[in-house]
C-alpha cells in the first residue's frame, strides 16, 4: 500500500512538470506580449515593464525563474492588475469555487447514488426507467443549457430563488451548485446501478440473504461496498470535470469564483494569471486524481490483494 | 409583417439578400424546404414504425445461430451469421437505438442540404421585424435583428456536426494507430507508448483547451485538432488491450507465416477486427466533442460570430432569455435532441457489438 502510493506520487511529479512546461512556453508563444494592447507606451517604459517582470531574460532564464518561484509557491504578479499577485487572486477565488464544487458534488453524490442505487434494486421495471431516463436526460443537456433553464423557471418565472450571485441572498447557492452537480448526478446514477448490478448478482449476496439478512442489510452493508467501487474510481475526474464546469455556471451565475477569473483571464489574455490557475488546477486535479486512486485500493480487497501479490 | 422584405426589391434597393424579384423565390424556396423536411421526417417515421413491428413479429434470439442437429449425431458447421448480421439484428431490436440513428440521419442530411433548403439566407435580416416568436414564416422565430431562426440553427448544425465528425475522425485515427502499435510491438515499446498515454490523461485537458484557444486565436481548425488531440486516449486504451488479445490467435501467425510485412499485418488483418468497441466508442465520442465544442463556443472561446454553431446560439439565447425566451429554448433543445440520439445509438451499438455482451 505504502509503495503504491510512493509510486504513484512520483509519477504525479512529471505530469506536472509536463504541464507547468507546457503551459508556461505556450503562454510565452503567444503572438503579442502582455503589454502591447495598450496604447503607444515609450520604449523605456516598456523596458522597464519587462524588467520588472523579468521579461528580458532568456527564456531558459525565466523558465528557471518561474519553477523555482513556483517551488515557493510563488505564482508571480499578474500583468492585467498591477500590485496584485496572482496568489491573491487564486486566494480570494479558491474559496468560492471550492464551495460550489462541493456542494455540486453533494448533490451529485446524494441524487446520483440514491437513484442509481434506487433503480438496480428493480432493474427492466419502471423503478429502473424512470430515474434512468432522468439521468439520460442530465447527461445530454449541458450545464450552460441547464443553468440558464432553471434561472428562467425558478429564479424569474417562479421566484423561489435568486438569479445570480454567491452568499450574497439566502438560497442564491442552490441554482449553481443543482447545475454543476446535476450532469454528474446523471453519471453516478448510471456508475452506481452498473456497479450495484454486478454485485447483486454475485455469490456472497445470496449468501448474505440465505443467512436471513433483511433486505435493507444486504444491499446497504453488503452491496454498496462492492458497488460504489467504479462510483469511488470516477469522483476524481469528476472533480476534474467540476473544476472546469464552475467556468461556466461561475460565468452564468455572475459567482466572483476561480472559474470566472480563469476565462476572464482568458479574454484580457492576463499571460500569468492564465499560466498561474492552470498550473494551480493541474496540481489540483492531480492530487485528486490520486486520491480517488488511492482509496479505490484502500476500499477494494481485490485491488489491495493485487497490489500485495506485486503488481 | 412582410412589408420590409416586399419593398426592398420594389426600390431596387440591395439591402435583401435576393434583390430580383425577391418574394416569389423566397417562398418557393421555403415551400420546398418545408416538403422536403416532411419527406424526411415520415421516411425516418416509417422506418422505425417498420423496424418496432418487427421486434413484435419476429422471437428475440431466432436468428442469433442457427444450431442444426443432424439426424446421426454429427455436429455441424454453425449455419454463420457474421458479426455485423448479428449485431444489426441485436441494433434493430432497439427502438430508442433506431430513433437515435434515425434523427443522426435526418440531421446529417439537413446540414448537408442546407444552403439549399434553407428557408432565409443566412444573414438575412429583418430589422423591423426584430424578435418575434414562432409563426407561420418562423417557425422557430426569429432573434433580435429579425434573423430566422430555423436557418440559423441549420447552418449551426453544419457546424456542430462537422465538429462534432472532424474531431471524432482524429481521434479515431491517432487512438486506433497509437493503440493498434502498441498493442502489436509489445514489451518496451507498449510499455513507453502507454505509460505516455497514462501521463497524458492526468492532465487537465479542459483547461488545456482553453488556454490554447486563447493563445492561438479562436481558428476552427486548431479547434478540431485540440479536441481530437483529447479524445484519442480512451481510444488508444481500447484498441490496444483489443490487439493484445487478437495478436495471439492463429490468423495473425497464419499471416506471419505467409511472409506478410507488420504493416500489412495491422492494417489488413489486426485493425479489422477491433472495429467493433472502435465504433462503439466513436459513437459515444461524438456527442461528448460536440458538448465540448459548445462549451467553449458558449463561453466566447470557440466559434466566432460570423459562423454559428450550438454552443454560441444558447449563448446568445441567455443574454436575451427574460424577453425572448425561444431563441434559448430552439438550439438548446436541438442540441439535447442530438445529444440523445448519439448517446442511444452509442449505447444500443454497445449493447449490439460488445463481444462480452454478446457471449450471454
Amino acid at each position: 500500500m505504502f509503495r503504491f502510493i510512493l509510486s504513484r506520487l512520483l509519477q504525479a511529479i512529471p505530469v506536472l512538470l509536463i504541464v507547468i512546461t507546457a503551459t508556461f512556453f505556450l503562454v510565452r508563444a503567444a503572438p503579442g506580449g502582455p503589454f502591447s494592447a495598450e496604447k503607444a507606451v515609450p520604449p523605456e517604459v516598456i523596458k522597464a515593464l519587462e524588467a520588472q517582470y523579468h521579461l528580458d531574460q532568456p527564456m531558459w532564464q525565466q523558465y528557471v525563474g518561474y519553477l523555482n518561484d513556483l517551488a515557493h509557491g510563488d505564482f508571480g504578479p499578474s500583468f492585467r492588475y498591477p500590485g496584485r499577485t496572482v496568489n491573491e487572486l487564486i486566494a480570494g477565488g479558491l474559496p468560492i469555487t471550492a464551495e460550489l464544487a462541493l456542494y455540486a458534488m453533494l448533490v451529485a453524490i446524494i441524487i446520483g447514488v440514491c437513484a442509481g442505487v434506487f433503480a438496480a434494486l428493480k432493474p427492466n421495471t419502471p423503478q429502473d426507467y424512470i430515474p434512468m431516463s432522468a439521468a439520460m436526460l442530465g447527461i445530454c443537456m449541458p450545464s450552460f443549457l441547464m443553468g440558464p433553464l432553471l434561472v428562467l423557471i425558478f429564479g424569474i418565472g417562479l421566484e423561489w430563488v435568486p438569479v445570480s450571485g454567491w452568499g450574497d441572498l439566502p438560497g442564491d447557492k442552490i441554482l449553481p451548485s443543482i447545475t454543476l452537480g446535476a450532469g454528474y448526478a446523471a453519471f453516478l446514477a448510471r456508475l452506481s446501478r452498473g456497479g450495484m448490478l454486478e454485485v447483486m448478482s454475485q455469490d456472497y449476496i445470496r449468501t448474505a440473504r440465505a443467512k436471513g439478512l433483511p433486505e435493507r442489510v444486504v444491499v446497504l452493508k453488503h452491496g454498496l461496498r462492492g458497488g460504489l467501487i467504479p462510483v469511488i474510481a470516477f469522483l476524481g475526474p469528476a472533480f476534474a470535470g467540476l473544476l472546469s464546469g464552475s467556468f461556466v455556471v461561475e460565468t452564468i451565475f455572475q459567482i466572483p469564483g476561480l472559474g470566472r477569473f480563469y476565462v476572464q483571464a482568458a479574454f484580457n489574455r492576463d499571460y500569468t494569471m492564465i499560466l498561474g490557475t492552470t498550473v494551480f488546477f493541474a496540481t489540483l486535479i492531480v492530487l485528486f486524481n490520486l486520491l480517488s486512486d488511492i482509496v479505490a485500493v484502500w476500499i477494494n480487497p481485490k485491488l489491495r490483494h493485487q497490489l500485495r501479490e506485486g503488481h | 409583417m412582410d412589408q420590409p422584405q416586399v419593398a426592398a426589391p420594389a426600390t431596387g434597393g440591395p439591402l435583401n439578400g435576393t434583390s430580383k424579384n425577391a418574394l416569389f423565390p423566397r417562398l418557393l424556396r421555403q415551400l420546398r424546404a418545408q416538403t422536403l423536411m416532411y419527406y424526411l421526417y415520415t421516411l425516418v417515421l416509417r422506418a422505425v414504425l417498420s423496424c418496432t413491428h418487427e421486434k413484435i413479429t419476429i422471437f428475440k434470439g431466432t436468428m442469433m445461430s442457427k444450431h442444426v442437429t443432424l439426424k446421426n449425431g454429427i455436429e455441424p458447421a454453425e449455419e454463420g451469421t457474421s458479426l455485423w448480421q448479428d449485431a444489426w439484428f441485436r441494433l434493430r431490436q432497439n427502438t430508442f437505438a433506431l430513433c437515435g440513428l434515425g434523427v443522426i440521419l435526418f440531421l446529417c442530411i439537413v446540414a448537408l442540404l442546407t444552403p439549399f433548403i434553407a428557408p432565409y439566407g443566412y444573414e438575412q435580416q429583418n430589422l423591423l421585424l426584430g424578435a418575434a416568436p414562432p409563426s407561420a414564416e418562423h417557425w422557430l422565430g426569429t432573434d433580435i435583428f429579425g434573423r430566422d431562426m430555423l436557418t440559423r440553427i441549420m447552418y449551426g448544425s453544419r457546424v456542430s456536426l462537422m465538429v462534432g465528425f472532424i474531431a471524432t475522425s482524429v481521434a479515431l485515427v491517432i487512438g486506433v494507430l497509437w493503440g493498434t502499435i502498441a498493442g502489436y510491438a509489445g514489451g518496451r515499446v507498449d510499455a513507453v507508448m502507454m505509460r505516455l498515454v497514462d501521463i497524458l490523461y492526468a492532465l487537465p485537458f479542459m483547461i488545456f483547451i482553453v488556454l490554447l484557444m486563447v493563445v492561438f486565436g479562436r481558428n476552427i481548425l486548431l479547434l478540431f485538432l485540440a479536441i481530437g488531440a483529447v479524445e484519442w486516449l480512451t481510444m488508444a486504451r481500447i484498441v490496444r488491450g483489443q490487439v493484445l488479445s487478437l495478436r495471439r490467435q492463429e490468423f495473425v501467425e497464419a499471416a506471419v507465416s505467409l511472409g506478410l510485412s507488420r504493416w500489412t499485418i495491422i492494417r489488413r488483418h489486426l485493425i479489422p477486427n477491433t472495429l467493433g468497441p472502435v465504433i462503439v466508442y466513436t459513437t459515444l465520442t461524438i456527442p461528448s466533442v460536440m458538448l465540448l465544442e459548445a462549451f467553449l463556443s458558449f463561453l466566447g472561446l470557440g466559434i466566432q460570430p460570423p459562423q454559428s454553431s450550438w454552443g454560441l446560439l444558447i449563448s446568445y439565447g441567455v443574454e436575451t432569455m427574460e424577453e425572448y425566451p425561444w431563441l434559448l429554448l430552439f438550439p438548446g433543445l436541438t442540441l439535447s435532441i442530438t445529444l440523445f440520439a448519439l448517446n442511444f445509438l452509442g449505447d444500443g451499438l454497445r449493447d449490439a457489438l460488445d463481444p462480452r455482451a454478446s457471449k450471454n
